[in-house]
């Protein structure tokens, strides 16, 4: 399904979206595959209960052996039967900066990944195509950098204290002022961990009685902030504005189950960039919804700010729309400013009934000094406040890289899904058995990939992820996609049954539109 | 012989068929006739059936109006206006303008400032940059994170530790990693928020016990067992945790663990212990509240803590069996779904237990110190101290309430900024009111810190004595 949306003059921009269907041999096969690998996996369980084979998981204690079981033995049926065997394309360890190339720790496992050793060897400059480093901010040396080591040596790491106790630095205040000219809202508010932002304040916006609509597929932040909130949750179809809208009508025309009563609120939550799907949400058109139904929004830019748009604003700045629709915009630090923490910024009421009401601001210790000092710095950078264009130069790199690295892959018929304008590039696998086979041959190109899998996945579509970088070069893309050429060709990767007409090499244009498909 | 028998069998049935009555193959008919037509008409849904028209859809849409956003906050609410610290929150912190003695961060063996810990986590940022860029499973996992983790399970005498980027989420991820829907958790009533924000997450059936009362918690026990034996299959797989803190945060006293090992084999229930106060404060070698009362550890099925007190860092860790810890490297989900702990603070973290291990005497020193405070609060005139004798954050509650909680707060908050314009830096114990389970009364709280010296500590008992009379007058 290919969507290229102008939809009545709310979309400044072509907004287009691709999600190629599975071949159904593609899709006959894997399953398959899971199939064969669950057979062997009772067959391994049943040589292992009968002790034929030897079991290497830990167990539990000999005092303790009439104690209820602590996991299910088929819970973790999918950990030991088929995790296991691929497990090496996971929790790689790095030991460098996380920039555009990385250093890896060399590790090999005897026993089929029950256990891993480290030879001791690193495995140098391998490119970097797993970090979430948009803007190439992760570096170990220059402005952002002195200006941490510098508030480090001043304030120490730690802070020892909560928000509303004694752990309000001035340099959190200047973090907030800051974050908030940057969005362009009233004022906003840090923390210091993404994810606890998300399960931490949705919970103090809405309570039972309010009604949360979420997308499909949402992050497990968001999904555990909407849980804990006691309100009522329900689910739209991804990125459907049909969807949405029948049930923001039903919500209001009925009520509440049973009782009928009006709901209190009704909240939205949407993500900017959807990690697994590298789809873009429809932001016009949940503005209009909004509107017209008077709900709130809840727009969780954690991929997306630094990201999109020609200043890296985010998604709001994408689509040419007023921060003041948002009603509550939320991001992390995490992936474009390389550092940790999240934000909310919108009208000064929010902010201030947050500072009284979240639940991180009462009991969780506040952002370490470092980090916020990292964010300042490279928050000026990106705006431009440092004195230097280098902030605009990397969103402007940043976009250039995605529409040629995802150019370059769909002419080598590969299924690519999401919007051609982000930065995550998922890349479909399909089959279990390819999911280790293509991180362990990228991986021995010298290439650092990211594959994902069932359950962050539906079971068949399983992907490997790309993020790129502003930080990477043009030569660097070129490597990789020469390697991933070659092992979309070793590994029969290349699904794709539409052929695109390649265009001419061009530098990067505002008009560029989409080449025109058979 | 097998087709002549299934023939015969044919025969029969038709043969029955002619003879059966008139009235009762009509009646079969019926029913068949009835079952086609259920198997083929459309699911009967009980919202669909709706007798409104499309124009009074829309009249509904157009009148509901939803409450606002946020409810206004009142200017003067205690919880908005946050204290403003220039500088580094160390022994003397600058609190809005005035230089003060800290005795309000939880900085137990005084590793904020340390020389040592700041070139540690100097080096770290040269090397590694600041953020980490990813969680554990995609390229965050730093050689930094692997040896704060072997470094921690060895000083625990433990086989495993994993790490946490946030003291909040640790143990709020690892209590909903294990129990689910249908298990049993029984939890102390002054067990904080974190914790129960782990237990709501959980969806488990909590049984609150009274405050450190092993006879309430044996009770509940007791009945959970004659519950268990009118259902013996639901019991064999419903498993039950005790979750207790080593020293508590919103009361200053320490749990009754050998009591707690007896009922956990009596009556076959796991124990997770937070230990986020009392880790580096109670034991001879700061290990906690397990060498304090000289317990072997694998008695305890997990201990969760955080790297923000005594550590001076930021984070929290669990350790315990590979067992029971390596699960939540799948299913923590603080841990699988959140950036990784930024390396620098790790070094300090590593730097920090260094500096546990090679000075073992702080510890002695800090109790001391707590026991010398604790003494020089008693006798103040309208305030009460709760908490442990070597506990280093100690609570300072109101011995008789002055009619409302709001006046309580007012009436604590004049005393805070008695001592802060005097040179004391104290905060009041913030808690969401409308949250909590079990709201703790009103309190001021006093940290205790290695820094502090004995000139120091006597000023601020004198201070508290002098606000709380020139307050109450």
């Amino acid at each position: 399904i290919n969507h290229i949306v102008h939809n009545g003059g709310l979309y400044k921009r072509p907004f287009n979206e691709a999600f190629e269907e599975t071949p159904m041999l593609v899709a006959v096969l894997t399953y398959v595959g899971y199939g064969v690998l669950t057979l062997f996996g009772y067959l391994r369980d049943f040589m292992r209960q009968w002790k034929i084979e030897k079991c290497q998981n830990a167990t539990e204690r000999e005092e303790q052996k009439d104690f209820v079981p602590l996991y299910q033995d088929f819970e973790n049926f999918y950990n030991r039967n088929l995790y296991m065997r691929i497990r090496d394309s996971w929790n790689r360890p790095i030991c460098s900066v996380p920039g555009a190339k990385v250093d890896m720790m060399e590790r090999v496992s005897h026993d089929y990944n029950w256990t891993f050793t480290y030879t001791g060897r690193v495995i140098k400059d391998i490119i970097n195509m797993g970090s979430y480093n948009y803007l190439g901010f992760a570096q170990k040396a220059g402005t952002c950098q002195e200006a941490a080591a510098k508030v480090l040596s001043q304030y120490g790491a730690g802070v020892c204290s909560t928000r509303q106790e004694m752990g309000n630095l001035d340099k959190h205040e200047e973090l907030e002022k800051l974050v908030a000219r940057f969005l362009g809202v009233e004022s906003a508010m840090a923390y210091g961990m993404g994810f606890a932002t998300n399960s931490m304040n949705i919970p103090a916006l809405v309570g039972k009685g309010c009604l949360i609509l979420s997308d499909e597929l949402n992050h497990a932040s968001l999904v555990l902030g909407a849980r804990l909130s006691g309100a009522t949750i329900r689910i739209f179809k991804h990125n459907n504005m049909q969807s949405l809208e029948k049930l923001l009508k039903d919500a209001i025309v009925h009520g509440q189950p049973r009782t009928r009563r009006p709901w209190k609120k009704i909240l939205i939550l949407v993500e900017g960039i959807y990690s697994m799907e590298g789809s873009i949400v429809r932001l016009p058109e949940v503005i209009a919804l909004k509107k017209k139904y008077k709900s709130y929004l809840y727009l969780d830019e954690a991929h997306s700010i630094g990201a999109l748009g020609p200043s890296g604003r985010g998604v709001v700045e994408y689509f040419g729309l007023s921060p003041e629709d948002v009603d509550v915009m939320m991001g992390t630090f995490t992936k474009s400013f390389g550092a940790a923490g999240g934000y909310i910024g919108g009208k000064k009421e929010l902010i201030d009934y947050l500072r009284t009401y979240s639940h991180s601001a009462a009991y969780a210790t506040s952002m370490s000094p470092p980090v916020v000092e990292q964010i300042i710095t490279s928050v000026k950078c990106i705006m431009g406040e440092d004195g230097t264009t280098v902030g605009e130069a990397r969103v402007q790199q940043l976009a250039e890289n995605t529409r040629y690295f995802r150019r370059r892959l769909k002419e080598m018929g590969f299924i690519i899904y999401g919007n051609e304008d982000s930065p995550v590039v998922p890349l479909m696998l399909y089959m279990p058995a390819k999911i280790g086979a293509f991180g362990r041959e990228m991986l021995k190109r010298n290439i650092g990939v990211v594959v994902v899998g069932f359950p962050a996945t539906p079971i068949i579509e399983s992907r490997a992820r790309f993020c790129l970088s502003a930080a990477h070069t043009k030569e660097m893309l070129d490597t990789a996609l020469k390697e991933i050429n070659e092992v979309g060709d070793l590994l029969q990767l290349k699904y794709s049954r539409r052929r695109l007409v390649p265009l001419l090499d061009r530098p990067f244009d505002e008009t560029t539109y989409e080449e025109t498909e058979d | 012989a097998a087709g002549v028998g299934q023939q015969w069998v044919l025969v029969e049935m038709v043969q029955a068929f002619y003879e059966a009555p008139a009235y009762h193959l009509i009646l079969e008919g019926i029913l068949i006739l009835w079952i086609i037509r259920l198997l083929f008409s459309k699911t009967y849904k009980l919202q669909e059936r709706s007798d409104l028209t499309l124009k009074e859809k829309e009249e509904l849409i157009e009148e509901w109006q939803p409450e606002p956003l946020v409810p206004p906050v009142p200017k003067d609410h205690p919880a908005l206006n946050y204290n403003i610290v220039s500088g580094p929150p160390t022994h003397i912190i600058t609190v809005n303008g005035k230089e003060c003695v800290n005795f309000a961060s939880f900085n137990f063996l005084g590793l904020l400032n340390n020389e040592k810990v700041k070139s540690a986590a100097q080096a770290s940022l040269k090397k590694y940059g600041v953020g980490t860029c990813g969680p554990r499973g995609f390229y965050g996992t730093f050689d930094v994170h692997l040896e704060l983790e072997e470094r921690l399970a060895k000083f625990m005498r433990t086989e495993e530790a994993i790490i946490y980027s946030y003291g909040f989420a640790t143990i709020a991820s690892a209590i909903p990693a294990y129990s689910k829907r249908g298990d049993i958790v029984f939890v102390d009533e002054a067990a904080c928020f974190a914790i129960q924000k782990g237990l709501q997450a959980s969806r488990s059936n909590i049984k609150l016990f009274k405050h450190n009362d092993m006879a309430d918690l044996e009770r509940l026990l007791k009945e959970q067992e004659t519950e268990d034996q009118k259902n013996p299959r639901k019991a064999r797989v419903t498993r039950r945790f005790i979750v207790v803190e080593g020293l508590y945060m919103n009361t200053g006293d320490i749990c009754p663990l050998p009591e707690l090992i007896k009922l956990k084999y009596k009556y076959k229930v796991r124990i997770f212990l937070e230990e986020s106060l009392s880790f580096g404060v109670l034991g001879e070698h700061g290990r906690g509240i397990t060498e304090h009362f000289g317990i072997n550890i694998d008695d305890i099925d997990l201990i969760s803590a955080n790297m923000e007190n005594s550590l001076a860092s930021i984070g929290g860790f669990c350790c315990g069996r590979s067992f029971i810890i390596d699960h939540q490297r799948l299913s923590g989900q603080g841990y699988c779904f959140s950036a990784s702990l930024p390396p620098l603070l790790a070094a300090a973290a590593i730097e920090a237990l260094n500096i546990m291990e090679d000075n073992p005497d702080i510890f002695q020193t800090l109790r001391a110190k707590c026991e010398r405070i604790h003494k020089a609060l008693q006798g103040i005139s309208g305030l009460k101290v709760v908490g442990e004798s070597f506990s280093p954050a100690l609570h300072l509650q109101l011995e008789e309430s002055c009619g409302s909680r709001e006046n309580d707060v007012k009436f604590l908050k004049r005393v805070v900024d008695y001592c802060m314009n005097s040179g004391i830096a104290l905060t009041q114990a913030r808690y969401l009111e409308k949250e909590e389970k079990c709201l703790p009364p009103p309190s001021i709280r006093v940290v205790v810190t290695v820094e502090q010296t004995e000139q120091e500590l006597d000023k601020a008992a004198s201070l508290l004595k002098e606000a709380a009379q020139s307050v109450l007058n």
